[in-house]
């Protein structure tokens, strides 16, 4: 629980600096502070238990059934990290407060820092891999939004993107390496993956894993060639960069080197990729470090070589070595935060970064300049400091590596020639800056900045010289409790100390040393040999052309496509289709032509011919609506006709319901639009379509051809042996409909009804006033012929009286609320057709919104209603009724369901239909207002009482 | 009967489709309506071709035609149903908005 509280805090923490910020930008410090404080204060109350060896495991299942669980785990190396987050965050928020300007209210800077530290927490605390990656990410996005802060400068969003676009890849390769190694455990626990080493190195997929895992951890923390983001990163405000470079951001990847090595460590893909990539950083970021200008630039590349140096003690393998890149961790925390921070007070008391442009600030600021010094001898390794003890274990490490067939000199030459140049550039940071000669005119006059800004530095200036002097005392518990940790097994008994005696490693140090300083002087002749090097291709020209290509591409891509006219899309969506749906048939094969087939028969036939002509005709003869229209009406027919044949008693009753009502919706919109539609594509373009048109046709014919005559495996014998006596219902369809698969239904008498209301807004949001030219004759002036008239009007009781047995007996024969909703609604329009729409409108409701609502509530509250039996929504339960003169009925709860259904279909299909006849009428009604109106006034009266709805639809027949 | 099936189902598919790719609002429409048609009538044939069956539960019948396919098809006309309608009163309301029916909106360039 303490665990979870340690990464929530802050996480959540970061809502209140915004809120405190109101209060002015020190509150907002203020409860920055305590949220950090609060979490370090729980932290340390379980640090004990963590240095004594043990482990403080939590866990919460969140979705189990893909072994994702929310579990934290405490050990020596998540302590240790968790320490520096915190400990460093603390200083981080007092430094910021002092460093950013008053006219910031810091509210926004310090939700990001908490939400950052959370994120921080949560990586190094987790104990899912999968809630790791998930952190992981969150590092990535709340550092974008770090590193953007000043989201006004170019580079700052630059930099962010930049940041965000390589760590995220990362995150991506990261989060393809868990779900691998999850894989091949079988549990995303971190706790089992570590201790599955045989497994993993056995599996065939090892090397996708180790590949993909250490993708995330060298674009994370910068190396070599994935570096060319951190230093664009430091755009960021100092404050950050300091909190990001030293304890955070970057050092989670080395954090994900630490946390894998019992899994990976020790193998040849593991040293030569990661120690390889170690040594290529920390030569290469070192040499670039030298010819940096910009203080925090030169920093930066520093950082970027001694993350190379932990990769590398991590490469190596071995148990002392990762004694020492842990222990570096700690120590390059200390320094290079220091230097961030002292970085940031010669920017904010002296005006500028530029190094050309320093010197001499020893004699303005004494205190800073001795803080500064001593930090950057830490970084070069000067004894006694901290800085010095972490490079002799590597020197010590770097002599006994057996790195495959290289010679074995060549290791420690590269080792020395990196600390070597690692010693120029902290001189020259560190003498450019405080001393030698100041130049004439600074942009602000410098002097020592606030205790706010010092006082951080001091504490990490002390801890490195302290660790310096008594390494044994103050690092050692914490050191090996993360490194046994790191290793996963007992350690070698090293002792942590200043003085190892004359040996090997203090002759490479002093080596270093003198020649770091050589070079220092005589570093004009470098400069002029650099610059007349070849130019190096550097990573960031190479990413930048990257996305510029990728930009381009898209562009190109969309540019294509997406010209604007549907009809390409709809083009390319069908060909896309084709080609998607034949592919199986080529790669599969073709299995069809089974035991399945039926003898034709002559009716069928003709049926069949009759439904090609009609289907063909109806594309044939688009132009003329009309004609095109009855064509489709005529394959309607015959589908129902189709099911009729094939055993389909209730779709035949469907089809043909639904039929009546489309083709008189149909004919209603064609009213209101042109009757004809122009000849508009060229031959070729129709020749394209007809190509893509016979495809998709051939397409379904021989996929349907291929379903048909296939053996059929059916869950169909479930059903049929439930339906009576579970449903009640010996029509399994309609059982099926209302009682098994209910849930179903009541989503699409849902979807029915939005539909419905859908066109009711589309409709009642027309403008009117428009009239289409071609309307000559104005259909209300018509008299409705007079048979039609009798025979409806007949007709109405009988219908609806169909359409009640239909509903009765459909639980059991072909019937059902569905179909008995399309008959009553059927007989509705009847007399719409019979009578007009006025005459209807005086007799019949005018709103069917009630009834859509209605039918969804019966249905729903019938399936409220089995929770107060204890049962699931919509269980039915049924028996047997006796009705006088009808029989004996077998009522169920469904009958109750299906007269919601009943409801609801009647409500939307009326609703349709009503609001477009309503349409149609008032069109007429406009023309007819705006033939007989006189003046212009009179007739923008009419228009208006048209569109206010105020007239009375038409007179009686 | 089998290969008249599937091959009504491909015109219905092709007529379908060759309508969609018209220019003009009214058209696609009626396209959407025949690969409703087609679209349904795929559905249907998972369940196979049987005649003179029924998916009644009775004393007399001995074989059964497979309901679950006509349930799902019941559903998918109301359904289709709707989304013409819905489809329609669409291209209705793009033609009182705009001015015309054709599909972009905006006749080709030449005509008004």
């Amino acid at each position: 629980m303490i665990l979870a509280l340690i990464v929530l805090l802050p996480l959540c923490g970061a809502a209140i600096p915004p809120l405190a910020a109101r209060g002015g930008r020190d509150r907002a410090a203020w409860a920055s502070g305590i949220v950090t404080l609060g979490a370090l204060a729980l932290l340390a109350g379980r640090a004990t238990e963590i240095l004594d060896g043990g482990v403080i495991r939590a866990s919460w299942p969140w979705i189990p059934a893909v072994g994702w669980n929310v579990s934290f785990m405490l050990d020596g190396l998540g302590l240790l990290f968790a320490l520096l987050i915190l400990g460093i965050g603390a200083l981080i928020v007092l430094y910021a407060r002092s460093y950013l300007p008053e006219s910031d209210n810091l509210g926004r800077f310090y939700a990001y820092l908490l939400l950052f530290m959370g994120a921080m927490l949560g990586v190094v605390l987790s104990d899912n891999m999968l809630l790791l990656v998930v952190f992981w990410e969150l590092t990535s996005v709340s550092s974008f939004l770090l590193i953007g802060y000043s989201s006004h400068a170019r580079e700052g969003r630059e930099g962010a993107r930049m940041a965000l676009a390589v760590t995220g890849a990362g995150g991506l390769a990261l989060l393809g390496g868990v779900l691998v190694l999850g894989h091949i455990v079988g549990s995303y626990e971190l706790s089992a993956i570590l201790q599955a080493r045989a497994v993993i190195q056995a599996s065939p997929l090892v090397s996708v894993a180790l590949g993909l895992v250490l993708l995330g951890a060298f674009t994370k923390s910068a190396q070599f060639p994935f570096h060319f983001w951190l230093p664009h990163a430091m755009a960021a405000p100092t404050p950050v960069s300091a909190y990001l470079h030293s304890a955070t951001m970057v050092k989670a990847g080395v954090f994900l080197l630490a946390r894998v090595f019992p899994v990976f460590a020790g193998t040849d893909a593991w040293l030569w990729l990661v120690g390889g990539a170690g040594l290529a950083t920390i030569t290469l970021a070192a040499y670039w470090a030298l010819f940096k200008s910009d203080l925090k630039g030169l920093l930066a590349y520093s950082t970027i070589s001694h993350l190379g140096l932990i990769t590398l003690l991590f490469g190596l393998g071995t148990p002392l070595a990762a004694i020492a890149g842990v222990f570096h961790i700690l120590n390059h925390c200390a320094f290079k935060a220091a230097l961030f921070m002292t970085a940031g007070i010669v920017d904010h008391e002296a005006g500028t970064r530029d190094i050309e442009r320093l010197g001499g600030l020893r004699r303005a600021m004494p205190v800073t300049a001795l803080l500064a010094t001593v930090a950057a001898a830490a970084m070069a390794g000067v004894p006694p400091l901290n800085g010095f003890l972490s490079k002799e274990m590597l020197f010590e490490e770097a002599l006994h590596v057996q790195f495959g067939g290289l010679p074995g000199w060549l290791v420690p030459t590269i080792v020395v020639v990196a600390a070597l140049l690692s010693v120029t550039y902290s001189i020259r940071l560190v003498r450019d800056t405080f001393f030698g000669a100041a130049p004439t005119a600074y942009p602000k006059s410098p002097h020592e900045p606030p205790r706010g800004l010092r006082f951080p530095v001091e504490v990490l200036v002390a801890a490195c010289i302290a660790i310096g002097l008594a390494p044994g005392l103050l690092a050692a518990p914490l050191v090996f409790s993360a490194a046994s940790a790191v290793t996963g097994a007992a350690l070698p008994s090293y002792h942590l100390a200043l003085w190892h005696g004359f040996n090997v490693p203090l002759m490479m140090s002093l080596i270093a040393l003198v020649g770091g300083a050589l070079l220092y002087r005589g570093r004009g002749r470098l400069v002029a040999a650099h610059r007349g090097a070849l130019p190096v291709v550097a990573a960031k020209s190479l990413y930048d052309a990257a996305l510029t290509t990728l930009f381009s591409a898209a562009a190109f891509v969309t540019r294509n496509l997406e010209n604007g006219s549907l009809q390409r899309y709809l083009a390319l969506l069908m060909g896309a289709t084709i080609v998607v749906g034949v592919s199986p048939f080529l790669v599969r094969g073709w299995a069809g032509g089974g035991p399945h087939s039926t003898p034709i028969d002559a009716p069928t036939l003709v049926a069949w011919f009759l439904l090609v002509v009609t289907a063909i005709g109806t594309a044939a003869f688009h132009r003329r609506r009309l004609i095109s229209l009855a064509m489709l009406g005529t394959v309607g027919v015959v589908v129902t006709l189709g099911f009729v044949h094939f055993s389909a008693p209730d779709l035949a009753l469907t089809q043909i319901s639904v039929e009546v009502v489309t083709i008189i919706l149909i004919l209603m919109a064609l009213h209101l639009l042109p009757k004809t539609t122009p000849l508009e594509t060229s031959f070729m373009r129709r020749g394209r379509d007809l190509l893509i048109a016979g495809a998709a046709g051939l397409g379904v014919a021989s996929m349907t051809w291929a379903i048909l005559t296939r053996p059929v495996r059916s869950i169909a014998d479930y059903y049929l042996a439930n339906s009576v006596p579970g449903g009640g219902g010996h029509n399994v369809v309609n059982v099926i409909l209302v009682d098994f698969r209910g849930f179903d239904t009541y989503g699409e008498i849902t979807v029915l009804g939005i539909a419905g209301l859908g066109i009711f807004a589309l409709v009642d949001g027309l403008g009117v006033g428009w009239l289409h030219p071609d309307r000559s004759q104005l259909q209300d002036e018509d008299q409705h012929p007079l048979i039609l008239a009798v025979v409806a009007r007949l007709l109405l009781p009988f219908a609806l009286l169909v359409s009640v047995f239909l509903f009765l007996r459909g639980h059991n024969a072909p019937g059902g609320g569905f179909i008995a909703a399309l008959a009553t609604s059927v007989a509705l329009i009847a007399q719409y057709v019979a009578f007009g729409v006025g005459w209807t409108h005086r007799r019949l409701p005018r709103d069917f919104h009630p009834l859509i609502g209605v039918g969804l509530l019966v249905a729903g509250l019938t399936g409220v209603g089995s929770w107060a039996f204890g049962a699931p929504f919509l269980t039915s339960w049924h028996g047997h009724v006796h009705i006088p003169f009808v029989g004996d009925i077998e009522l169920a709860t469904a009958t109750l369901f299906d007269l919601g259904v009943y409801f609801a279909v009647i409500g939307a299909v009326m609703l349709i239909l009503s609001n477009l006849a309503k349409l149609g009428m008032r069109e007429a009604l406009l023309a007819r207002a705006r033939e007989r109106a006189a003046t212009v006034t009179e007739k923008l009266e009419a228009e208006r009482d048209v569109a206010e709805n105020n007239f009375d639809y038409g007179e009686e027949v | 009967m089998e290969v008249l099936f599937a091959s009504a189902v491909g015109v219905l598919v092709a007529a379908g489709v060759y309508l969609l790719l018209r220019a003009r609002t009214f058209p696609v429409v009626l396209g959407l309506a025949l690969i409703s048609y087609a679209v349904n009538f795929y559905i249907f044939a998972m369940g196979r071709l049987r005649v003179g069956l029924e998916p009644i539960i009775s004393e007399e019948a001995t074989a059964y035609v497979d309901p679950i396919p006509q349930a799902l098809v019941l559903t998918a006309i109301v359904i289709g149903f709707a989304m013409t309608a819905f489809v329609l009163v669409l291209a209705l309301r793009a033609n009182f908005d705009l001015g015309n029916d054709h599909v972009d909106g905006r006749p080709p360039e030449g005509e008004r």
